[in-house]
């Protein structure tokens, strides 16, 4: 996208805001209303989801969930210790492979890469397509990459890790690229000008530019990943009573573990399963929250 | 790997050396802290089985690490026979393709029945079926099942349309019905009834819709006991109910099923923490089955376990 076209974008985007159109004939009064009620609707059903959610399970909000194993003799003090901890070693180490795998990507495939050529474009095809690939086999790919490194049993920290940075580097390969893309040319030029490498000029000029973006990006990736139960599931995520260590020690996922106990029998595992519910939602709330503060910090206007 | 509860595990083992010293000896091998690590995989229906013992184990051997999945009866023995883990947990006996792919393997075996379930047969608590017999039973789920008004089953039935809520083809549960209880060759039910995966959603179902009827564990009946009503089966000598007695006592049939584990011979004999976890797990059987909601083994099945892990 140039520049001309992103002024003209803008441009319309705040006519269409500002509603300054007068002539409010019954048809756009009808499409209004019509617009107001798929607003409306859409976040009515997510309220009453979370109230009801929150309803269930509150009961089950205090310290025990969050430092007691899962238990089945004493159901009413039953926790999610194995899981939030597994979950939170699970994201960093997925941070770690995803994040730089996917930044170089980007960089490589938007500053670099000839994007006339053949490979280029299947690569950019691919990506496009890989984004909308269900998780789950993405636990699939995982499990074969970790009986290629030898592991038999894979339900471990890197596993699950490497299963969750091949979901989201797409997300993050895609969203770093508009970053990148945002970032006007004449920054580009002006350091290409002033004699400067294309490396100079990506690591110094754009990379630092294009941050707010690739933060943003990157963390709707990672909530996105922390909320996944199918590919740790496929690739053997099981339940533990004990705190990881280590990249190969087993693990247990706060997602999994929701899915099990809301459907246990015993109503007490349900109401806790509601609890870790609202549990992972502040996380990705948290998580999403840490986005839009790095955007509006880092936020440069051209 | 340092973590700082070996030093806490450590300590209270012994302290409790020293407590049984004072009381001056009683201590076997097995009361020693063992460590290590043990793989369970398998039915979701054992899971809290296995589960459980995990639980009450780790209040006495801090230090083995039990992780307890649940990635179904056929999955369990797909990795239980390339070797992968150390137990399978399972809701029916073991296939023979699985015995051949866990021959292929090397995995040798033992079959241990830990716990029984009834499956029970439920209905909306106000439809007025008190008993089904078993021909009944498979003419409503059977794949040819023509049935779609509970007066076809019998006149006697309320003239209420039929509507089904039954587990996902996935489940153990699915397959013991489809395969030891209707017995068709297809091993399916009948198509046009509703199913889940999560037995909630079929307790749901059935308690929500007169006319309705379903089947899952003992457990999720006994749970939802005031919306729903367990049907009684008649296997040609009378109505019987579903309940912990009459499932122990194999008056219950032929829907009550045994519930297994099996355990890798090498790893029992080699790994301590496995053979110190499955020697719990079978002296406590009786504990676990209740904590987790199912139905404990009568004597002489338990008799029948328990000399099953003594020739491991």
């Amino acid at each position: 996208m140039n520049v001309a076209a992103v002024t003209a974008s803008r441009a319309t985007t705040q006519s269409l805001r500002t509603g300054g159109n007068k002539d409010r004939n019954v048809a756009s009064l009808v499409f209004l209303c019509a617009l107001w009620f798929s607003l409306f609707f859409g976040v009515a059903v997510l309220v009453v989801l979370i109230v009801d959610t929150a309803i269930a399970g509150a009961g089950r909000f205090d310290a025990n969930l969050f430092t007691n194993y899962e238990s089945t003799v004493r159901k009413g003090e039953t926790g999610f210790r194995a899981g939030i901890l597994g979950s939170l070693w699970l994201m960093m180490s997925t941070a770690l492979l995803a994040i730089p795998l996917g930044i170089a990507s980007a960089v490589y495939l938007e500053e670099f890469a000839d994007s006339r050529a053949w490979y280029n474009k299947f690569v950019e095809v691919n990506l496009q397509n890989l984004a909308a690939v269900p998780s789950i086999i993405y636990g699939m790919l995982a499990a074969a990459i970790m009986t290629i490194l030898g592991y038999t049993y894979q339900g471990i920290v890197l596993g699950g890790a490497i299963a969750l940075a091949l979901l989201i580097l797409p997300v993050i390969i895609i969203s770093t690229r508009e970053a990148l893309r945002a970032v006007p040319q004449e920054i580009r030029h002006g350091s290409l000008a002033l004699g400067a490498t294309v490396w100079q000029t990506t690591w110094r000029q754009v990379l630092p530019s294009a941050v707010p973006g690739i933060a943003t990006g990157t963390i709707l990736g990672l909530s996105r990943a922390i909320g996944e139960a199918a590919p740790l599931i496929m690739i053997g995520v099981a339940t533990v009573r004990f705190d990881p260590a280590w990249l190969t020690d087993k693990v247990a996922a706060l997602p999994v573990q929701i899915y099990n106990l809301a459907s246990a029998p015993q109503e007490e595992l349900q109401q806790a399963a509601s609890a870790a519910i609202i549990l992972l939602l502040l996380m990705i709330l948290g998580m999403n929250a840490l986005a839009i503060l790095i955007r509006n910090k880092f936020q440069r206007n051209w | 790997m340092f973590r700082s509860k070996t030093l806490t595990a450590t300590l209270s083992a012994s302290a409790l050396l020293l407590t049984l010293a004072a009381c001056g000896g009683g201590s076997s091998a097995d009361e020693n802290a063992v460590s290590g690590s043990v793989a369970v995989d398998g039915s979701s229906t054992v899971y809290p089985m296995s589960n459980t013992a995990a639980e009450l184990l780790s209040e006495e051997q801090p230090d083995i690490e039990v992780s307890v999945g649940f990635s179904g009866t056929g999955g369990g023995f797909e990795k239980f026979c390339a070797g992968d883990i150390d137990i399978s947990d399972a809701s029916r006996p073991i296939k023979d393709e699985e015995k051949t792919a866990c021959e292929t393997g090397g995995v040798e075996f033992t079959e241990l029945h830990v716990a029984t379930d009834a499956l029970t047969v439920v209905t909306h608590p106000d439809l007025g079926v008190d008993c089904l017999t078993t021909d009944q039973v498979v003419q409503l789920f059977g794949p040819d099942s023509k049935i779609t008004n509970w007066k076809d089953l019998d006149p006697s039935f309320p003239d209420q349309k039929v509507t089904g809520f039954i587990p996902g083809t996935d489940s153990g549960t699915y397959d013991y019905m489809a395969a030891d209880v209707v017995g068709h060759e297809s091993e399916a039910l009948r198509e046009d009834f509703e199913s889940s995966e999560d037995d909630n959603v079929l307790v749901q179902g059935v308690s929500g819709t007169k006319g309705g009827v379903g089947f899952f564990g003992y457990s999720y009946f006994e749970e939802n006991a005031d919306n729903l009503k367990a049907v009684a089966i008649d296997d040609g000598s009378g109505c019987v109910e579903p309940s912990s007695e009459t499932a122990r006592d194999g008056s219950y049939t032929p829907l009550s099923r045994p519930l297994f584990i099996y355990v890798k011979n090498s790893a029992y004999a080699d790994n301590e923490a496995v053979s110190t976890y499955v020697d719990f797990y079978v002296e406590n059987l009786t504990d676990i089955a209740e904590s987790a909601q199912f139905i404990p083994l009568n004597d002489e099945d338990l008799a029948e376990t328990q000399s099953a892990v003594e020739a491991l």
